[in-house]
């Protein structure tokens, strides 16, 4: 290994199994699920030798390959984004790489300690108070009693837990949960830095320090990885991008490019039907199947390919459901970003009042926009759903919405999207004379 | 805000971690093990702070459990069955003897067999050396086990027993106690992943090993020579004998008895160690 490297990739692999997991939805077997199995497989496998298909392990139980042949070398103090759509393989190569699970294939050599934040609450006990699991997690990262002492107070200043340093961490708000887990990762001073989308969640605030801590952290040479969403947080934080797709490396080189690339494979990517989307998230309860966009055309209801600025727009989005069960109190979000994934304007249900209480199997969400307020351009609209508060499903990346110019203002005038910022605001100008009295 | 190159830094570390695929028949690093001692400390103590927050008394209940269960015990079976001691101990001592190891066996069993399930949230986010979880859930009760002996070394004037020579063999017992209780401690954790059963299986477990080892009733009360090498099959025979062996200079104890449970014991460490080592890597995937 070269001495300026801190992480070598070498044909990183995972498989997972998945088969027995989707086919009984249960989370873990029994020995009677083992028993049963062990009986019936030789049968099926002799079925399978007479209808002629190899009796391979693959049709006995489904596997997918989360990640395939990935290579990847990182130099000392870079900081390098991961990006990629869900089920990309980003949480696994991080876990692989963080030793939580072993690859199936492949190995990874990196230089020093390496410290990770995965998701909030990375190994907090919940019965154990904040000091108790501060000293915890730095014994996790291999660090001597004396060394956690030195960091302790800029620990608890940096997360703003003072107050409750003595309080078991069940009591935390998540807010709270994150800045301490976060500040845990970030002052132990882990050569390696290896940091998971916990940016979305807490405040904005906690962002800003966040952020400005990781800079802190790759200023002093250290190496940083990062995964998000948030393309904003990738660019003005990462000098090299990584962009995954279903497991394997898609390009690798300067964040820019990368993240480019990017946006170039979710334009792909909303061009695929919905239903055929495997990048999603949520239980499945209900899918969203379509989206399409329609407009008022003087008085006459029509699909239309691009929206106009100031024209009444309706964004349909047609679910299907298999769930048994009746869907209730459901509600729906369309997020609204520009190309660089940042989110613009959430169109949620719940903020306008108005409740699904029951749903059909199958039919059409409308979301109604009166006056669109968006400058011309191109913009990218996710959806989720949740049913009684439980993420049913959520895409990143549904659909485009083209914006053509219109007349918002009713002056045929309209600012550009670059310059001048995307969002249209309704408002006018009048002028008072100072009064001299 | 503090920037990090104005506070104390922690020396800058140039080791390399080589992450492979598993392979190898029992593959522990111990040099890491030694790495990560501090955890293994720090989880020590936490399963401990955990067992008794919350609770009134606190860690006194590790001396209440073993000494009401030897009262129920004495009344019903001492009294009211009248089963017999080993010798003419009284049968409080006899039965208290043998309820100080039964006690850190049946609890550090059932600690270490849910404890990687319990740290779930641990391991699918975090690495460490996974053996560190049961070894440390189980060696925890050893306070408890230590509490419950001084109240036994408060007991033996009380019934005009005292400690002879042997005692200095009483290290040897519980090493083989330990044995036992990590051996299946590792097979149990192991497959309480994968087979949730597990979970039930436990309770049912160690009421069986409670009647099938000598801590109700004595070792002479097996008859048959063939059944009772079967029986000395079972380590904790073997420990029990040997605590009020090397406490109360009783003569219940055969060389052979304990030669062939320090095997099973060993054999149950081996094992385990084996079973544990092989299923640790796929932990965070399953559980």
């Amino acid at each position: 290994m070269d001495k300026q490297t801190a992480i070598e990739i070498n044909n990183v692999s995972k498989q997972y199994f998945i088969g027995r997991v989707q086919r009984s939805a249960k989370q873990y077997n029994t020995f009677r699920d083992v028993i049963a199995e062990s009986v019936k497989a030789p049968f099926r496998r002799a079925g399978n030798v007479i209808r002629g298909r190899a009796p391979s392990a693959a049709n006995l139980t489904d596997t997918i390959w989360a990640l395939k042949d990935v290579s990847l070398t990182v130099e000392k103090g870079e900081v390098v984004g991961i990006i990629g759509h869900n089920g990309a393989g980003k949480s696994t190569l991080l876990k692989v790489l963080t030793r939580i699970t072993a690859p199936t294939s492949g190995e990874i050599a990196y230089r020093g300690r390496l410290g990770s934040l995965l998701e909030v609450g990375t190994g907090f006990h919940q019965e154990l108070t904040g000091r108790e699991n501060v000293y915890l997690n730095g014994a996790i990262l291999g660090m001597k009693r004396h060394e956690i002492n030195a960091k302790f107070d800029a620990i608890i200043g940096f997360s703003g837990v003072e107050q409750l340093v003595d309080t078991p961490v069940k009591h935390y708000s998540s807010g709270m949960y994150v800045r301490l887990a976060f500040a845990v990762a970030a002052y132990l001073e882990p050569e390696i830095l290896v940091v998971d989308e916990v940016l979305s969640v807490g405040d904005a605030e906690f962002q800003r320090r966040s952020l400005g801590k990781m800079n802190d952290v790759a200023d002093s040479g250290r190496t940083v990885l990062f995964v998000s969403h948030n393309m904003a947080a990738v660019l003005s934080l990462c000098s090299k991008g990584v962009l995954l797709e279903h497991g394997k490396l898609r390009s690798l080189g300067d964040v820019n490019s990368t993240i480019q690339e990017y946006q170039s494979s979710l334009s792909e990517m909303s061009s695929i039907p919905l239903l055929a989307r495997q990048d999603r998230r949520g239980n499945g309860d209900l899918r969203f199947a379509s989206i399409e966009l329609w407009s008022d055309c003087h008085g006459a209801m029509m699909p239309v390919g691009t929206a106009m600025s100031g024209e009444t727009l309706f964004i349909m989005l047609g679910y299907e459901s298999h769930s048994p069960a009746p869907l209730r109190y459901v509600t729906a979000a369309l997020h609204i970003s520009d190309f660089l994934g940042r989110r613009l304007i959430t169109c949620f249900s719940e903020y306008s009042g108005d409740h699904f209480e029951m749903l059909p199997p199958g039919g059409e969400f409308v979301c109604k926009v009166p006056r669109l307020n968006l400058a011309p351009g191109s913009y990218r609209i996710s959806l989720t759903c949740k049913v009684g508060n439980i993420l049913a499903d959520s895409i990143i990346a549904a659909g485009t919405l083209e914006v053509s110019g219109g007349d918002f203002f009713g002056t045929g005038k309209l600012p550009d999207a670059i310059h001048h910022g995307p969002i249209l605001l309704d408002h006018c100008w009048d002028l008072r004379e100072k009064s001299r009295s | 805000m503090a920037r990090l190159s104005n506070t104390a830094s922690v020396p800058v570390s140039e080791k390399i971690t080589q992450v492979r695929p598993k392979r190898g028949w029992i593959s522990i690093d111990w040099q890491e093990l030694w790495h990560f001692r501090e955890l293994f400390i720090t989880l020590t103590v936490r399963d401990l702070q955990v067992r008794y927050k919350q609770t009134i008394v606190g860690a006194a209940w590790a001396i209440i459990q073993p000494v009401l269960t030897m009262l129920v015990f004495s009344v019903f079976f001492g009294r009211l069955a009248g089963i017999p001691t080993d010798g003419d101990l009284p049968y409080p001592i006899f039965s208290y003897a043998a309820l100080v190891p039964w006690q850190f066996f049946a609890g550090s069993l059932t600690f270490s067999a849910n404890s990687i399930i319990s740290n779930a949230n641990m391991i699918t986010k975090i690495y460490f050396p996974r053996i560190i979880v049961p070894v440390s859930s189980a060696l925890s009760h050893l306070v408890d086990f230590g509490l419950a002996f001084v109240v036994f070394l408060l007991m033996m004037p009380l019934f005009g027993v005292l400690p002879t020579g042997k005692v200095i063999f009483l290290p040897f017992f519980l090493l083989l106690l330990l044995l036992t209780a990590l051996g299946m401690g590792f097979w149990l954790s192991a497959l309480n992943v994968k087979f949730r059963d597990v979970r039930y299986v436990i309770p049912f477990l160690v009421q069986f090993l409670l009647f099938v080892s000598p801590v109700v009733y004595p070792t002479s009360l097996i008859e048959n020579e063939g059944f009772r090498v079967f029986y000395s099959l079972n380590p904790l025979v073997a420990v029990v004998n040997g605590f009020r062996w090397s406490l109360l200079d009783t003569d219940a104890l055969s060389a052979a008895g304990v030669a062939l449970g320090t095997a099973t014991a060993l054999l149950l460490f081996v094992s385990g160690l084996w079973y544990f080592n092989q299923m640790e890597r796929s932990f965070a995937d399953v559980v």
